[in-house]
């Protein structure tokens, strides 16, 4: 950035990017909503807002890297069932809570290597093995609970997933503001950060350049895994009770609020504070609408539309500047041949 | 062995393999459970095969243009429940039309997935994960939760499903039977004969390629979501008329089901190889082992979804690390055996030359 630039202009070219258009776009949300509810915007709304969809949000974040990465990972939800089952599911052998959670994190930590082995080790594409283990964790959750709801958790349990710990601040929230300090440290300060990009933007160019490709995927898929199942045992707790269609559907919200971040499906590019606009959003979004009476069907297709057009605008917006682009040159080289033949 | 390997592609050898485990699997659960291999077991397989195999060949050829289409589970569920409602409002509307209209319903759905993927470059997983939420909630908005019942569909769709074309001695042979096989015949045809089916290769296998020879690539991608469209329609109307009840869950997970018969079947999820045939074999082995668990006492039959996905798992994995060294021993032997052509030629030609 130039230092002759004053800040005004500084402010206009960051608001002329796709965060600033996603900012623009969670005002207006904003003020529909409190036109609709008039303490809408009062703190204890906001902060509910984040705590009714907490573990989605968590889980959004790795999701970044995973596609920042140009991969994907569909899993994710079966997984946050899988694991919230699991835990369910030994506690009502009677395992206690505390051994239940470590092997529900386990599972999550397997699961994740289990998908990193076929993507990074063997080489299929992430969209094929993640697929099939949507369908193939859900399998699972479904064979430890089957048809079963498990509740009566202890009181302990319950109240760390419902009430507040440290001051209004309940531990899933806690542990979000936690993610995302790590997320940015991670990601725009470290040099793993860097691999991230640059095995997204060519993971030719990342080999070539001695990146250690694979590991790098390794370590995001596990990542991945463990904090879907983390976020499934905050879920669980929040809920107090279990079942085998936990979180069923989640990876839409998910990669929405991924993608309508402006990271791009294709690799390479995206941040974590347009995610973090972009999660804003979509729980704003979803609010209002519930405000508005619009229910949730309604709302899924909603989001479902979002998550078209968050890939669709930037593609078209692209291919307009490229042929304003064009036209540009082609003008510019047509008056300099009117010149040439004029000098001529 | 070299006139073995001549006769056979690496294709078709997978193939024989998922006959071979069909034929175990049934084996199998002969002996397991009772009654198995009863003509009544076999209508009802054959039935629930049908509408999954339709689908299936669907999302065939959209995967063979290295794309997907996740969005076949609500087209089916939605189709199913307009041309029902259609039919419970006015029972005098002709057969043709009703199948006609189903196709057309289901190939306009395609038609919005193909214009996003095709000409608006957004990735097939994308668009269609979308559609997938945005055509269901159509159906939740179109149905107002309602269902449309039995009792109000006139009669010749309720006898549809035990309509026969011919039986021989109590193996009935259905009229939706009859449908899929045409549709497999037809498609199958299409994918080894016609321009468009060995374009739609073309393209999944290399797309820069396709684009380079000059191919409409945006057009053919389109229209391959606009068949599978109008196949899931066809399914859509097969699905009612098998249950004619249909509710707001209509169909729900049959996307899955047809994509990991597909991948069964051998098409390759990178595009540009897989066959209608495999896709078939793939839809009738993933619908057996299916239908088989919910009556096998032995375990619990909630395996069937957690058995589904690790089957995709093991196809894609088979496919690529299994088919990949056939295709390397096959095209290594072609090799072997175009030179010892030309060595014989050679050989032939060389009197002539002393002379």
């Amino acid at each position: 950035m130039s230092h002759d630039k004053n800040f005004l202009s500084v402010v206009w070219d960051k608001l002329k990017s796709w965060e600033g258009f996603l900012l623009l776009v969670l005002i207006l949300i904003i003020i529909g909503n409190t036109s609709l509810a008039p303490n809408y915007l009062s703190i204890g709304n906001q902060m509910n807002l984040f705590i009714l969809s907490i573990e989605k949000i968590i889980v959004a974040l790795i999701m970044a890297f995973i596609i920042i990465n140009a991969e994907i990972d569909l899993s994710v939800s079966s997984m946050m069932g899988l694991s919230a089952c699991t835990l369910a599911w030994l506690y009502s052998q009677g395992a206690p809570i505390p051994v239940a959670l470590l092997a529900g994190l386990l599972i999550g930590v397997l699961g994740g290597a289990f998908n990193a082995f076929w993507i990074a080790k063997v080489g299929l594409p992430s969209l094929v093995v993640t697929l099939a283990m949507l369908i193939g964790f859900r399998g699972f959750a479904r064979v430890l609970l089957e048809d079963k709801s498990i509740g009566d958790f202890p009181v302990w349990f319950d109240t760390l997933g419902q009430q507040p710990l440290v001051g209004p601040f309940p531990l899933a929230l806690l542990l979000f503001f936690l993610f995302v300090i790590a997320a940015i440290l991670l990601l725009e300060y470290s040099g793993f950060g860097r691999y991230v990009y640059v095995i997204g933007n060519s993971r030719e160019v990342a080999e070539y350049s001695g990146v250690k490709v694979n590991r790098v995927k390794t370590i995001l898929f596990i990542a991945s895994g463990t904090v879907a199942a983390l976020a499934g045992l905050l879920f669980a707790a929040r809920l107090g009770a279990v079942r085998g269609d936990l979180a069923l559907g989640f990876e839409l919200d998910i990669i929405t609020m991924v993608l309508l971040g402006g990271v791009s499906i294709f690799g390479g590019s995206g941040s974590i504070y347009g995610v973090l606009l972009s999660i804003m959003i979509v729980l704003n979004l979803r609010n209002g609408m519930s405000l508005a009476n619009i229910t949730g069907h309604v709302q899924t297709g909603v989001i479902g539309m979002l998550l078209i057009l968050s890939v669709l605008v930037p593609n078209m917006t692209q291919t307009v500047r490229a042929y304003l682009d064009r036209r540009r040159l082609a003008e510019a080289s047509s008056k300099n041949n009117e010149q040439l033949s004029v000098n001529n | 062995m070299n006139a073995l390997m001549r006769r056979f592609r690496p294709e078709q050898i997978r193939e024989l393999v998922l006959v071979v485990l069909i034929i175990m699997v049934i084996i199998f659960f002969a002996t397991q459970i009772e009654n198995y291999l009863s003509p009544r077991f076999f209508n009802r397989i054959s039935t629930s095969v049908a509408i999954i195999a339709v689908v299936a060949v669907g999302q065939t050829l959209v995967v063979l243009t290295r794309n997907i289409d996740l969005s076949v589970g609500s087209i089916v569920g939605f189709t199913a429940y307009f041309v029902g409602q259609q039919l419970a409002d006015n029972n005098e509307i002709a057969p043709l039309a009703v199948v006609l209209m189903a196709i057309g319903v289901g190939a306009a759905m395609g038609a919005f997935n193909g214009v996003l993927v095709a000409y608006g470059r957004v990735p097939a997983i994308i668009v269609t994960l979308g559609t997938l939420a945005l055509f269901r909630t159509m159906l939740v908005e179109y149905s107002d939760a309602q269902t449309v019942i039995t009792s109000s569909l006139p009669a010749w769709i309720i006898d549809l499903p035990r309509a026969n074309i011919f039986s021989i001695d109590k193996l009935d042979f259905r009229l939706l039977v009859g449908i899929m096989v045409a549709v497999v015949i037809i498609f199958q045809l299409m994918l080894s004969y016609l321009p468009y089916g060995r374009r739609l290769y073309a393209i999944g296998s290399n797309p820069d390629a396709a684009k380079v020879a000059g191919f409409p690539s945006q057009r053919i991608v389109f229209f391959a979501f606009v068949l599978c469209g109008a196949l899931s329609g066809l399914a859509g109307f097969m699905f009612l008329a098998r249950f004619g009840n249909i509710t707001v869950v209509a169909g729900l997970g049959i996307e899955l089901k047809s994509v990991a018969a597909a991948v069964v079947g051998g098409a390759n999820i990178n595009g540009g190889a897989g066959t209608i045939i495999g896709t078939l074999l793939g839809a009738i082995l993933i619908d057996v082992i299916d239908n088989s668990l919910i009556r096998w006492a032995e375990i619990s039959q909630f395996w069937r979804e957690a058995l589904l996905g690790l089957m995709i798992l093991l196809a894609v994995a088979a496919d690529f690390v299994i088919m990949n060294r056939l295709r390397d021993l096959w095209a290594r032997s072609e090799l072997q055996m175009t030179q010892q052509d030309v060595e014989e030629t050679q050989t032939q030609e060389e009197p002539g030359h002393v002379a």
